[in-house]
């Protein structure tokens, strides 16, 4: 089959932007149209992907900016091909979920946007220009301001100011750093990915130009000492919303580790290893320690994240084992399937409670047996409960870990432990407990099913079938992983294009 | 060409009609519309002296485009009329031409007297072309002159508004001193070399690069320039200037006024003094971090917007000066380009601040933005797009502008200098983005209680203009102004202006390759750089 990315791309795009002409009625399921349409295309490829290879597939490559050595390249390997998927399917939920509850007022604006956010992030995902990627990643961040900026919580103008300054400080200084990149790797005749991931720069300019990338991953994750954007955005950002900017907004930014520094600047991954393991660290405690004395829902969730962050920054950065990055990766995919339909279930909660304070929540169990049953198993899955994908996920990361960093493996594990405390808490204090004063219990309708129902069930599934990940980014993440080690695990594995 | 070779058995200087067509366009231009303006029928002033305008920059500008690659030098080296030249002359010109838009319905040429004005404003072109193609030290104080005189009385047109005298007034005194102080610089670089060809400079540039006689003239001549080019600690007089003068000129100052020196700036340092750039690049480069810092800070907390984009300007120009401190055609290269869409940002934001002027009453203040997003897509979006692209968004023509400058900074070792532009861009995050909050993140109602509506204009002066003040539409203004509303006007020209340069922003942001083509050219000409 010939998948085109740039459908796929610009797909979700094009038709937000065709309902925005639209009349008002119709813009919602113009983009839910574009999500499903990429959705199909991404679902077309994962059946259709090659298994085993390392080398990009489907690629684009055509010429754009020749003047500044840029050029318009997508492809798709190991690394990105889940996420693809992820990224379409939670998009495409919240389109079916602003289809269903459309906002108040604005609503052809706010479908435009959506749509905008998701070209962004796939763009993201799928670029192999660095120019090209941080242009995506930087967009992103445009619908998301918007968005809260206009629809969200009584905080909101704070809120998108401190998103957005923390965040493009962050890029800012990681598109300084990709055009120091390419002119010092090859005077600035190309920025392909693929090309710079030669090493052909010195150690002491990989050094500063990995510091300002991994600024801008960690602030964009949130890491621990930079999270200081995320408890207000969070709080103000409408929750279909704050469904896929949590669930994969964050994973561009873990993806950006593996597609960028690790191969491009290898001898400074290797120097700045126990650093970034020890942020990693440091963010799994704090978020944790945070997500258990938190009573807004949201920022349970959000710490949560944080921590779930840690745990794949963990990952990437065990390097030498490709087992520790395979876990990171495939944690990526299992957190965003389970955080997106808990801010659902939060919003659903929010319904029937009238609070998103989980004080004031309690009780719903009894009267809506489904959705605290649906609410139990995205729980349980976030917690890592054995037989959960995030079980595999997390043991591969420490598995991964315990090989290299043997004692920051084990002080990892205790964030393990703290992850069933928060998201128990959270549960029991949500829907057992007696029924509160103002709390109206009663259980899910059809309409909200719609958009619950398929993404408990690809957890399941993704429970039963992690290996399908698993195998596919086996190769890519292998190279990746090889290029800070010195190239050995290439040699081993025999692969070659 | 032919003209080159003519000159050697020709007395006198041998004029090559064809390459400075351009400005014969616009001297024949000026005269005609200052003709047209004497006519008394309304006709002919309201209508046909901006169209006579517009269309004498029209013919300049298509003279641009059909002398483009000839790059001749002209007048027996009095001036180059090469890419570079005739690149910023198209950005003069449209710029002029946005001017004229703006000015269509505006208060400014109806007191002074519509043909004046437009005369004035083409006058201004004139002179910023011959500052820009100047290769003589004369030339370039000539061309200073005659874009600075009608500029000073451009930004006093106003003359029943006291803020419009005031600007005119201090723009002229201190233009003066940047004047003399450029003379100056000029007269000591002339002592030190002996020519005032940039050529024979550039020879005797070259084993004097310790010559305190030199220097002096350098550093004089950089301060002129920056005066001009409002680049810190020159600045001082630029938000007083722009605040105060009729917006429609604002825009065009922030835009061509400092593309003109600009321009002069890299020829002057990159091809006359080349030689000495060991001691004025390190210099540049301070003056350059200094600008930026000094503009990104300065912005923040303005709630006028015209002082807001005049320091915005300003560290724009710090951005682009980093362009002429690496002394590579890559780094002029990507000051034009820079210049170019920089053009298409302002253009698109002055359109906005002009519509809601005589809109709301409110003035220039940021409040007059507020509720646009709700019910006026026109007005928003190209505020929008205009500010996340000074910003340096992607998708936006700023975002590689950014990128070209940066390039070109790292390119030949300034890397801090890119990071300053870096660093800057994050900091003036806090304004751009203060603005597109206000465009669609707040309600009119919550206008602050101090910011009271402008009261209708005061006569500041006896014997004004007495057609203002007959004419119908002038006073249904003032009585709106002065009931503070936010009526829709009908001004398409200026609500299209802000729509077409949004478009190009963005355009420019997904395909920037034709202006690269063009800011390729531009570089080529100064074929002495690298």
């Amino acid at each position: 089959v010939t998948i085109h990315l740039s459908i796929l791309l610009f797909f979700p795009l094009a038709l937000a932007t065709l309902g925005g002409l639209a009349p008002r009625a119709v813009a919602p399921l113009m983009l839910l149209v574009g999500s499903l349409v990429s959705l199909a295309y991404a679902v077309l490829m994962l059946f259709d992907f090659q298994t085993g290879s390392d080398r990009l597939q489907y690629v684009t490559d055509d010429k754009w900016i020749p003047d500044l050595g840029v050029r318009y390249i997508l492809g798709v390997d190991g690394l990105n091909l889940w996420l693809i998927a992820l990224t379409t399917l939670l998009f495409s939920a919240s389109a079916l979920w602003i289809v269903l509850r459309p906002p108040d007022d604005r609503v052809k604006l706010y479908a435009f946007y959506m749509g905008l956010a998701e070209t962004a992030v796939l763009g993201a995902f799928m670029a192999q220009d660095l120019i090209l990627f941080v242009l995506f990643f930087d967009l992103m961040l445009v619908p998301f301001y918007f968005l809260v900026g206009q629809w969200g919580g009584p905080d909101r103008v704070a809120a998108t100011f401190k998103l957005v300054v923390y965040t493009l400080v962050g890029s800012l200084l990681m598109l300084a750093a990709a055009v120091a990149t390419g002119i010092t790797a090859n005077d600035g005749e190309s920025f392909s990915i693929e090309r710079l991931a030669g090493g052909t720069l010195s150690e002491s300019a990989q050094r500063w130009l990995f510091v300002a990338f991994a600024l801008a991953f960690l602030i964009k994750m949130p890491a621990f000492p930079f999270h200081g954007w995320m408890p207000d955005a969070y709080r103000n950002m409408p929750l279909p919303v704050l469904a896929v900017f949590s669930a994969v907004l964050s994973k561009v930014a873990a993806y950006g580790f593996l597609r960028i520094v690790l191969p491009i600047f290898p001898d400074a991954t290797q120097d700045f290893q126990t650093l970034m393991l020890l942020i990693a660290l440091a963010s799994i405690l704090y978020a944790s320690a945070q997500a258990f004395t938190q009573t807004n829902a949201r920022l349970i969730l959000g710490y949560s994240s944080v921590a779930q962050l840690g745990f794949i920054t963990l990952g990437i950065f065990a390097l030498g084992e490709a087992a520790g990055a395979q876990g990171a990766l495939l944690q990526m995919v299992n957190h965003g399937l389970v955080v997106a339909p808990l801010f659902f279930i939060i919003a659903l909660l929010q319904e029937r409670t009238g609070s998103e304070d989980i004080r004031e929540m309690s009780g719903v169990a009894f009267r809506a047996p489904v959705l605290s049953s649906l609410f139990l198993i995205v729980a349980l899955a976030t917690l890592a409960m054995p037989g959960s994908a995030n079980f595999a996920g997390e043991f591969l990361i420490l598995l991964g870990l315990f090989n290299t960093k043997l004692v920051i493996a084990i002080i990892a594990f205790t964030g393990v432990a703290l992850a069933s405390v928060y998201m128990l808490r959270m549960f029991i204090r949500a829907v057992h407990n007696r029924v509160g004063p103002g709390v109206k219990s009663f259980d899910l309708n059809v309409r909200d099913g719609l958009v619950l129902v398929p993404l408990v069930l690809v957890i399941l599934a993704f429970a039963v079938y992690p290996q399908q990940a698993l195998n596919s980014s086996e190769a890519s993440v292998e190279r990746v992983v090889a290029a800070p080690a010195g190239g050995e695990a290439v040699a081993q594995n025999g692969v070659t294009p | 060409v032919s003209a080159v070779l003519f000159a050697a058995d020709v007395k006198g200087p041998a004029i090559d009609w064809m390459a400075i067509s351009p400005l014969v366009a616009l001297v024949g231009g000026a005269c005609l519309v200052l003709m047209a303006g004497l006519v008394r029928a309304p006709f002919v002033r309201h209508t046909v002296v901006p169209l006579l305008a517009l269309a004498a920059l029209g013919t300049a500008a298509g003279l641009s485009i059909a002398t483009w690659g000839d790059n001749v030098s002209v007048i027996s080296g009095a001036m180059r009329m090469d890419d570079l030249t005739l690149f910023l002359t198209l950005v003069f010109v449209a710029a002029a031409a946005g001017a004229v838009l703006l000015s269509w319905r505006a208060i400014a040429p109806r007191e002074a007297g519509h043909g004046e004005y437009y005369t004035l404003l083409l006058t201004v072109v004139l002179g910023m072309i011959v500052l820009a193609g100047a290769t003589n030290l004369v030339t370039v104080f000539i061309g200073y002159e005659l874009l600075s005189i009608p500029l000073y009385v451009l930004c006093a047109t106003e003359m029943r508004r006291e803020r419009s005298l005031e600007s005119g007034l201090k723009y002229l005194i201190i233009g003066s001193v940047g004047s003399a102080t450029l003379l100056y610089g000029l007269a000591f670089v002339y002592g030190a070399t002996g020519e005032t060809s940039f050529t024979g400079v550039a020879a005797g540039v070259e084993d004097m690069s310790g010559d305190v006689l030199l220097l002096t003239g350098l550093a004089f001549v950089v301060a002129g320039l920056a005066f001009k080019a409002s680049v810190a600690p020159f600045h001082q007089w630029t938000p007083d200037v722009y605040e105060g003068a009729p917006t429609p000129i604002t825009a065009f100052m922030a835009v061509a006024t400092k593309a003109a020196a600009l321009g002069v700036i890299i020829r002057f340092f990159d091809v006359a003094v080349i030689g000495a750039s060991t001691t004025w690049a390190p210099a540049l480069a301070t003056l350059a971090a200094i600008t930026i810092v000094v503009g990104n800070v300065g912005a923040i907390g303005q709630s006028s917007l015209k002082r807001l984009l005049a320091y915005s300007g300003v560290a724009q120009a710090g951005y682009m000066l980093a362009g002429v401190v690496v002394t590579t055609q890559l780094g002029v290269r990507a000051v034009v380009f820079y210049l170019a869409i920089y053009l298409l940002m302002n253009m698109a934001a002055f359109a906005v601040v002009v519509a809601r002027e005589r809109e709301t009453g409110l003035g220039d203040d940021i409040s007059s933005l507020y509720g646009l997003g709700a019910d006026r897509p026109l007005l928003a979006w190209p505020m929008t797009i205009a500010m996340l692209s000074l910003a340096g968004f992607p998708a936006t023509a700023g975002f590689f502008g950014k990128v070209y400058l940066i390039g070109a900074a790292v390119n030949n070792g300034y890397t801090w200098l890119g990071v300053g532009i870096v660093i800057g861009s994050a900091i003036s995050l806090a304004y751009y983005l203060r603005v597109v909050s206000a465009v669609w993140m707040r309600a009119p109602d919550e206008r602050a209680a101090g910011v009271v509506p402008a009261g209708p204009p005061r006569p500041a002066i006896a014997g004004g203009s007495t057609e203002a003040d007959s004419d119908p539409d002038a006073v249904a203004a003032s009585a709106r102004v002065a009931a503070g509303g936010g009526r829709r006007l009908i001004q398409p020209e200026v609500i299209g202006l802000g729509v077409v340069c949004a478009a190009a922003s963005v355009f420019f942001g997904v395909y920037p390759s034709p202006l690269l083509d063009l800011a390729q050219d531009a570089g080529a000409a100064l074929t002495n750089l690298f």
